[in-house]
Order: C-alpha cells, then structure tokens, then sequence
C-alpha cells in the first residue's frame, strides 16, 4: 500500500529451523532488534521494521513436512505459501480450512502469527481451533517443539495460543501443523442485490435457515464497494437493469456433498426467496459454471485490489454488531463531511463491505493521498464508534504498528497489563518484533 | 417487384453440454476416453451463441419471432438447456439419448439439426451454434449443415448485422491476419467465435421462468437418427510431462550444450 516503509539494511533467509535459532540467539546476545517476515501481505505493518531491525524472512523454509490424507493433519515449514499448500492437498481432496485474498503471496506462518481470518471462517472456523500445533523459536533461541498432530490434548497450557495472533512478537513460527478439512464435492454462488441494507439480517437468518450445513459464506459488499470492483475490472458486472436500485449485495456460497442435494436447497431458498409479497431481494445471478462463479467471487475478493487502484485507503476492520454495519460507515462518511474532507483532493468514498457471518465489517476510506487532516478525522473517531459497540478495533488484520495506540479500545487495562508480562517472560529484552501489538 | 411481406425471424441455437473449461482432464485408466465425472457447463462457443441471439432479438425486437435451443445429449443435458432458457431462449428441444453413450459425431449432429429443422412449423431463418465444443475439437458440424441444407454459412463470426427488410446479414469473420465481411442472405448458419459477445449472467428471476419454460423431448429414433460411430477411437493417452530445464554458470557451458544436443550455427 505504500503506507510503511522500513528503515532496514539486512535480510536474512534462513533455510532451517536451526538457522532461526542461530540468528535469533545472536541477536538476542547483541540486542538487535528482529522482524520475522512472512509473504509481507499484512495490512498494518506487523512485518515492517519501525527502525533498523533485521529482517527474518521465512521464505526460505518453504517444504511440505508430512500430510496424512486420512485425517488430513499437515504439517509444513512457515513459509510455504498458502497457494502452493492448496495445491499441494488437492489431489489428495482436502483443501485448507483458511482462504484469503492474498493466498498466492501470504505464508502460513504468517497465517497463523497473525491469526487471519479470510473467507472460510465461517465453516472451519478460527486458525485457534485448526492449528494443532506449532515449532516455535523463542527470542533466546531456544526451539519450542510443540508441533503434534493431535486432535485432542488436555495437558496443561496450551502454550501454542499465545503464538497465534501475536503477531511475531513472542517469538518465530517456523512450522505449523494444521487440520485441513475434506474438500467440498459441490461449491455454487450467487449474488443477491438487495434494495436496502436492512434487509441484509433478515436474508441472513433465513439463508442460515434452509442452507443449513452447506452454507459456507455470507458476505456483505456495499453499493460503493460493488461499483468500484467493477469500475477496476474485478469480475464480470451484472446487467445495469439488474443492479438499478440495489442499496448493497451480498454473495451466498455453498460447499457441499452432493451437487444435487445442494443445488435442490439453494433453488428452494431463491424460489422462497423470490415468490413472497415484498421480497427481500431485487434480483440476482447464480453461477452456471465454474467461469461465473469465479466471476462472481471476484466481484468480493477483487474490491481490495480496486480500492487500491482507486486511491490510497484507510483501512479499518471491525468487529461491530450486524445491525450497525451501515451506520458506521454512514456515520463515517458525514463526520468526514461535517470536517470539509469529503470531496476532491481529499476523500473520495467511504465504502464497507465484509464478512456478515462474522460480524466483521472492512470500513475502507479513500483518499487521494494520506493526509494528517483525514487521519485525525478518522482517529480515534473510528475507535471511539467500535467502542460504543463494545466491538473489535481490528478483527482479523491485527494490530501491527498501525493500531498499537488504539488497543485500549478493545482490551481493559488489566488485560493489556497481563500481555505486558507475557511479553516481558517471553522476551526480556524486546528483540522480537519491537513496537508491535504492545507499545 | 414488390417485396414481399417482412417475415418473423425463428432463430435455432443448438447447445452441446461438455466438460467445464476450467476443469483439469485426465484420461481415464482404459485409456479410452477421459475422465467424464467432471464438472460439466455449456460449451462455452454455443454460450456466446445463445447470447448473440438473445441480443439480436434485443436490437431487432419483435422482428425476431421465437429463439429456440436443442441439445443432443444424455439426461444431465436438461441442465444446459434451462441455461439457454434463462439466458432468454423461448423453447427448447432436447434429443435424449442414454447416459454414458458416446457423444454423436458431428455428421449425425448436422443430420438430427436437418431433420429437426424440417419438422419446424413456421421454418428456421437463421442457426446460431459454436465454431466448435471444446471437448471434441472437431469443428465441422455448422458446415456440414450447411452443405447438407444448402443454406448460406458465415463461419467464425465476430459481428453480426442483420437487414430483416432485405432478408440479408452482413457478417464479420476472424480470419488469419484480420476480418473479412461478408454479406449473406437468409436462411443462415453462423458459427460463433471469441470476440462476437460476452454472455450474460443468468438472473435469478429469469432462471424461475427458464423453469416453466417447454422443453420438448425427442428420441433419435424419432428422427430416423442412428448415432453408431464411424470413428473408432484406439486409443487416448496424456501428453507427455514436460522436463524442466537446467541452468548453465557460463556462455561456455550453453554453447558446450547445444552443440551435444546437435545445434549448429547456421
């Protein structure tokens, strides 16, 4: 995004666990200052020196270590790419239980450091409930084996948590193992396009109703967001006809057993949908083949990439409760307005869209250019909001360098007391990933 | 002398249902054929055929009388044809014939499209089909047609401009190098390529109707048709693997290689 930039002259690429332990026992002799760095995908600057750090980057240690195709248990090194890992199990009919824009550059290490989220969280859940366990290198050096592959383990602290989501700040993942899930026989999407956003729980609740079990993604793109992924050629539009008067879209996916079964619910629910007095939907497209629903995925996936393209974004994402979705990013839009920054030279749209299932809005704002004007409009005005929600100031991107100031937001202070000193047993020195997650 | 009345054009779109194009084939372990247990889509050619019909009624409105898919293929096929006729076909016509026989050869398929057009009351103006189905590759079936109906043929179409009141359509070709138009009169077969449309999304209201929409039901005995192969296919097996090739420290070493490997300055 342009929006960090490091201050380091050296990295190192190590090709084993070993090596992480050399490089990290030496610097932690010397009091260097570390970053361990995975695809460098992250949205809020966690791989990003704030000074002179060394660079650890895992891209090195990149091979598939074991996978049992009857409990589907992988284990692999960091910094294989989550693509390469897709692959690497699909012959065998698995597929991995996490999914995200960035799976062609992202590394599982950094997956699981930063506990990303994506767009199969909904079906498989957090990376908490599927890593199965971790090797990690502790900042003195010392390699914390705790990389078994089982399912259930009730002895003592589950030490490999602490590892997960804290952003490389307690130590390096260097191999992770990780249950995959079988892979669905069946997947279809449709998009619905909807005349008002208030329509959008109501929709929930009933397609989490009769799609039951196969439903494995509800995901919410506003107006704004859809123009924009269609402005930069993200996906295939729908006809103009079909988009008129539509408030907000929201993209339903099924993974199922059976093609038959699922395709039976999934035409059941749009004829219900559909067939009733005052509908809840204007209309919608249902993928005929494997082109449109990839298209259609696109459509959702592609508006990270089209805010890019459009200007530079503020990106915020929020855990708030599904029924204010909207009002936060209206209230959003007007207090920029109130303050003169909504328009040319300044802030060009304000646009959320989002995983519903989660409760999990991406609040984008783009700009023309990162101004210390807009950013003080947004900060901590965005925080206070979630606050008053008793939300999540960073649901599945973390809090990196960026949000490091705002954590009082979403964690009490006995909390954050407590992950000081974790932070203090673990790192004594502050070597590892300093200026992160803690301030 | 006058012309004659206008007359309402019927537009015939045959579909074939084939393995998806983004499907990954294998060749099954008898090396007879490939692994059919596949995802399966409209061929993507007849997509964009059914698409330039739909919009040909859309620019010439109630010129255009009814636009109707047929299909030739196993039980599963049905599916193919509810596309078409939520991408606003009229009708359709499904010839069925068992699930796991072979797919006809295109002198078959050129023959059931004759015999099925004779049986049209109100007549065929114009055939709208793929250049080709992207399982086979065979390519011939919209030419066999029209030689075996001796009707006009714009093959590879990428523009279509169709004069009702003259009973002409000006078509544009791809052709090595560029286009070449040609200006044919009705009735027509137009073979479809790349660049004519981009098909549209199914909507969903249009997909409910497709529901209600007829689908007559035809055997190939029902046309005299029988679908025995001409061809015999001996056998089908996977391109080989491609090596991967190896890196050289020096210019040295290449020239060294490429003269092992037989390759001579000219």
């Amino acid at each position: 995004m342009g929006k960090y930039r490091g201050g380091s002259t050296t990295v190192l690429k190590p090709k084993t666990t070993q090596q992480v332990s050399q490089i990290m026992k030496w610097c932690n002799e010397k009091r260097i200052g570390v970053v361990p760095q995975g695809g460098n995908t992250g949205l809020v600057g966690g791989s990003v020196p704030i000074r002179d750090e060394v660079i650890v980057s895992l891209s090195n240690l990149n091979s598939v270590r074991s996978f049992d195709p009857i409990s589907g248990i992988l284990v692999a090194d960091a910094g294989c790419i989550l693509q390469s890992l897709t692959d690497y199990i699909a012959p065998h009919n698995h597929i991995m239980p996490i999914d995200l824009g960035a799976k062609g550059s992202c590394q599982i290490g950094g997956n699981v450091a930063t506990n990303a989220g994506g767009l199969r969280l909904l079906r498989y859940g957090s990376l908490h409930g599927t890593v199965l366990g971790l090797e990690v290198v502790l900042p003195d050096g010392t390699v914390l084996d705790q990389l078994t592959t089982l399912r259930k383990d009730n002895t003592g602290y589950d030490l490999k948590q602490l590892f997960i989501g804290a952003e490389g700040t307690l130590g390096v993942i260097t191999g992770v193992s990780i249950l995959t899930p079988p892979a669905p026989q069946a997947s279809n999407n449709v998009i619905l396009a909807l005349p008002s956003f208030d329509n959008v729980l109501p929709l929930y609740k009933i397609v989490k109703r009769q799609l039951s079990e196969i439903l494995s993604a509800f995901e919410f793109i506003d107006r704004t967001s859809y123009d924009l992924a269609v402005k930069h050629g993200q996906g295939r539009a729908l006809s103009e006809d079909e988009v008129a008067g539509a408030e907000c879209f929201v993209l339903v996916e099924t993974s199922g057993g059976k093609r038959e079964h699922d395709e039976e619910k999934l035409n059941n629910l749009l004829e219900s949908l559909l067939e009733v007095d005052t509908p809840l939907i204007n209309t919608g497209v249902l993928s005929q083949s494997p082109a449109q629903f990839s298209s259609l995925w696109a459509l959702r996936e592609g508006v990270t990439e089209a805010v890019s393209k459009e200007g530079k974004p503020y990106k915020y994402d929020i855990s708030v409760p599904l029924s204010s979705f909207k009002t936060v990013v209206d209230a959003t839009r007007e207090h920029l307005r109130s303050k003169g920054l909504l328009g040319d030279g300044a802030v060009k749209h304000v646009l959320g869209y989002g995983h519903v299932g989660d409760g999990n809005l991406h609040l984008n704002i783009v700009a023309d250019s990162y101004t210390p004007e807009i950013q003080t409009a947004l900060e901590p005005f965005i925080f206070e909001i979630v606050a008053s929600y008793r939300g999540s100031i960073s649901a599945e991107h973390g809090i990196g360098a960026m949000k490091t100031h705002a954590l009082h937001y979403s964690k009490s202070d006995v909390s954050i007391a407590l992950m000081k000193k974790i932070k203090m047993l673990f790192d004594p020195h502050n070597i590892m990933n300093p200026g992160k997650v803690l301030e | 002398m006058r012309p004659s009345a206008v007359r309402l054009l019927n537009i015939l779109v045959p579909v074939k249902r084939a393995v998806d194009y983004g499907v990954k084939i294998r060749v099954n372990p008898q090396q007879t054929g490939i692994d059919l247990n596949v995802k399966h889509s409209m061929n993507p050619f007849d997509e964009i055929a059914v698409e330039e019909a739909v919009r040909i009624r859309e620019r010439l409105k109630d010129s255009v009388k009814s636009i109707k898919a047929v299909t030739i293929g196993p039980p599963k096929s049905i599916e193919t044809l509810r596309t078409a006729l939520a991408m606003g076909a009229d009708s359709s016509i499904h010839v069925e014939i068992p699930e796991g026989s072979p797919s006809p050869e295109p002198l078959a398929v050129a023959k059931t499209l004759q015999a099925l057009i004779k049986k049209q009351e109100g007549g065929v103006d114009i055939v709208i089909l793929g250049k080709q189905s992207i399982d086979d590759d065979l390519g011939m079936t919209g030419q066999m047609l029209a030689g075996l109906l001796g009707w006009s043929q714009a093959t590879f179409a990428s523009k279509v401009d169709i004069d009702v009141a003259k009973k002409e359509v000006l078509v544009t070709r791809e052709i090595d190098g560029g286009g070449e138009e040609i200006r044919c009169s009705l009735p027509l077969i137009i073979t479809t390529d790349l660049r004519l449309n981009e098909p549209r999304y199914a909507s969903l209201p249009n997909i409910m109707k497709a529901k209600k929409k007829p689908v007559e039901k035809l055997t190939p005995a029902d046309l005299g048709m029988d679908y025995t192969p001409l061809y015999e296919t001996l056998k089908v097996t996977e391109p080989p693997q491609r090596v991967g090739g190896g890196k050289v420290e020096n210019v040295d070493e290449l020239i060294t290689k490429l003269k092992d490997a037989g390759i001579a300055a000219v």
